[in-house]
């Protein structure tokens, strides 16, 4: 296990040295010169060359691309990310609050989803084919062919304004995070509770349950044996939920105004405030690495067999 | 030829097909069949009732909603269809290569793709479109760069299958050319399984686009697009939540008819999942595999 630890970390820490290049790399994509882009954020009424050519010495961008990346990974470990070109303040303090709601609502998010899926997975697969089996398979597939911003319209229609129990936006209280969190998980569920469901009958069938059967054991310690086989897929799935859902609360968030990632990335785009972008995109890059490490880890300790991959 | 056959077999997917044939049409042809000019002002009709002349009534422009959504296929599910078909392409072309020839090209073409792989998909077409400025075009190549990894991955490994089978090695023997085996003997026995990778790569993208136009980020107004209508109807709801009936609607089926497309094409091409027991583990391989962070949605 310590060998499959060591050599995992390694991957994951070329990995993300490859990331970072890639994602420093996108600025060179833009059809546009970042320095104009800085005095146009800036509101420079008319820009000329020399103040191009002097905003982009005095950010360092005429300098060789190996030395400003080296320079810009150096700072990003020390989760300085530069300044934003829309305000002038440092991303980090932008990101980092943003980050820490869009957590939030993740979090609350994902535990949803795994008791719905898991809930929902295990009583249809035990009953498949009947009318509840029938009914729940197809109220999530329509919920999780709905656009989210359609949902989340549509409940905040239903739950703020003609019942008027929720708010509508923002983050308050504790009951602001019901109706985002709740679009998230309905969402979402679908996909999670088909893996569920579909792992718990491929191991229904299989020769334990048969022997256990055979054996006389009750039928609750077999569907014990049977969920905990089936959970070992979903462990290493629900452990990248965290970071898929991370990366997609972005039309959720912006429906409900929620200070998150989300609705500071947009606004980004919109603004074109290429740091925060570029940020943005290396801390949720990131955290899809170390979150799939984990989740490797996580099924090496529980399934040895995997561990003699790589 | 069996495989529409066993495919219209199941009511579910003919009907799916159906309709999705028939949105594609309508897409196609919308000049001849949209009732008025999606783009036409008039500020008179400003959120007037269904009528005779207007079917699905007029929006907060007195547009014709109709219209409007009869020209929002193209962008919503024909521009999806070709950004999908641009990023199978690329990827399936990367793909062939890699998992027929093998060796050094393989080794670095998957490299490559695990890089990309290892963005989170959408979080990737969103920092692209963020540089590159927002509109359809750019839309289009950020999902295009997000998405082709993923189809190259599970093209190659379909590919390596049959690759390694007897009569590809006994052509080889008898010396037929490279691009001959490829051409007769892989790629018509790969396409099924292109066809079930995209399909379900389908639904997903058309709820990514729409969502970007949603933002803002995609379509620009005037153009009519389904996600955008919704964002303009979003802003009246309080008073007028009818108007966004028809673009959610719209969208809920065509994401549906795919899904169930999508699944119908599985079962179709694995005969084995018809008849008896399923066997879903095979059937929801892609899904897991998807959701396990090695794909870009």
């Amino acid at each position: 296990m310590g060998a499959y630890i060591i050599k995992r970390a390694i991957i994951s820490v070329s990995l993300l040295a490859i990331i970072s290049f890639v994602t420093y790399g996108l600025n060179f994509l833009s059809p546009l010169e970042p320095a104009q882009l800085v005095l146009q954020a800036q509101g420079v009424p008319n820009i000329t060359v020399e103040l191009i050519a002097e905003t982009k010495a005095s950010l360092g961008m005429d300098q060789p691309f190996l030395v400003q990346y080296f320079d810009w990974l150096t700072s990003c470990l020390q989760l300085n990310f530069g300044n934003s070109y829309v305000s002038g303040k440092p991303v980090w303090s932008l990101l980092g609050p943003a980050l820490l709601h869009t957590l939030q609502l993740t979090l609350v998010s994902v535990a949803g989803i795994i008791l719905l899926s898991i809930g929902f997975g295990v009583i249809c697969a035990l009953r498949e084919g009947d009318l509840l089996d029938k009914s729940v398979r197809g109220v999530l597939f329509v919920l999780a062919s709905m656009p989210a911003y359609l949902l989340a319209t549509l409940m905040i229609w239903y739950f703020s304004v003609q019942l008027d129990l929720l708010p509508t936006s923002g983050m308050t209280s504790y009951r602001s995070y019901l109706l985002p969190a709740l679009v998230i998980t309905l969402n979402y569920a679908g996909i999670y509770f088909r893996i569920i469901r579909s792992s718990m009958l491929s191991q229904l069938n299989e020769d334990y349950v048969l022997y256990g059967r055979a054996c006389g054991l009750p039928e609750r310690t077999i569907t014990l044996h049977i969920l905990r086989n089936s959970l070992q897929v979903a462990v290493s799935v629900f452990c990248m939920a965290i970071p898929t859902i991370l990366g997609s609360t972005v039309v959720v968030e912006n429906i409900f105004a929620w200070p998150g990632l989300g609705t500071l990335t947009v606004n980004s785009i919109l603004g074109r405030d290429f740091p925060i972008i570029q940020a943005y995109v290396l801390v949720l890059a990131a955290a899809f690495v170390l979150f799939n490490m984990l989740s490797d880890l996580l099924g090496a300790a529980l399934n040895p067999k995997l561990r003699k991959e790589l | 030829m069996n495989l529409i056959k066993n495919m219209w077999k199941d009511k579910l997917a003919a009907l799916s097909l159906t309709v999705i044939a028939a949105i594609v049409l309508a897409g196609v042809f919308a000049p001849w069949l949209a009732p008025h000019d999606p783009h036409e002002v008039d500020m008179e009709l400003r959120y007037a009732a269904p009528s005779w002349a207007y079917l699905l009534g007029n929006d907060h422009l007195g547009r014709c909603i109709m219209s409007r959504l009869i020209y929002g296929i193209r962008p919503s599910v024909l521009w999806v269809l070709a950004a999908l078909a641009a990023s199978v392409g690329f990827g399936g072309i990367l793909g062939l290569i890699a998992g027929y020839f093998r060796g050094i090209t393989d080794a670095c073409l998957m490299r490559v793709c695990d890089v990309m792989l290892s963005f989170p998909g959408y979080v990737m077409s969103l920092a692209i479109v963020g540089i590159l400025g927002p509109g359809l075009e750019n839309m289009m190549i950020a999902f295009v760069l997000a998405k082709w990894a993923w189809f190259a991955r599970m093209i190659r490994t379909s590919v390596m299958q049959y690759a390694e089978s007897d009569y590809v090695k006994f052509s080889k023997a008898i010396g037929v050319s490279d691009t001959r085996i490829i051409m007769k003997q892989i790629v018509p026995v790969a396409l099924p399984d292109i066809a079930v990778v995209s399909s379900s790569s389908f639904a997903s993208m058309i709820l990514q686009i729409s969502g970007f136009s949603f933002l803002g980020l995609g379509v620009q107004a005037p153009h009519a697009e389904w996600g955008m209508m919704l964002n303009e109807a979003r802003s009246v709801m309080f008073s007028r939540p009818e108007l966004m009936l028809a673009p959610g609607l719209a969208i809920v089926i065509v994401v549906m008819a795919v899904n169930f497309l999508s699944d119908a094409l599985q079962a179709a091409l694995d005969p084995k999942l018809l008849r008896s027991k399923p066997q879903p583990q095979r059937q929801e391989f892609s899904r897991t595999a998807k959701l396990r962070g090695e794909e870009v949605a």
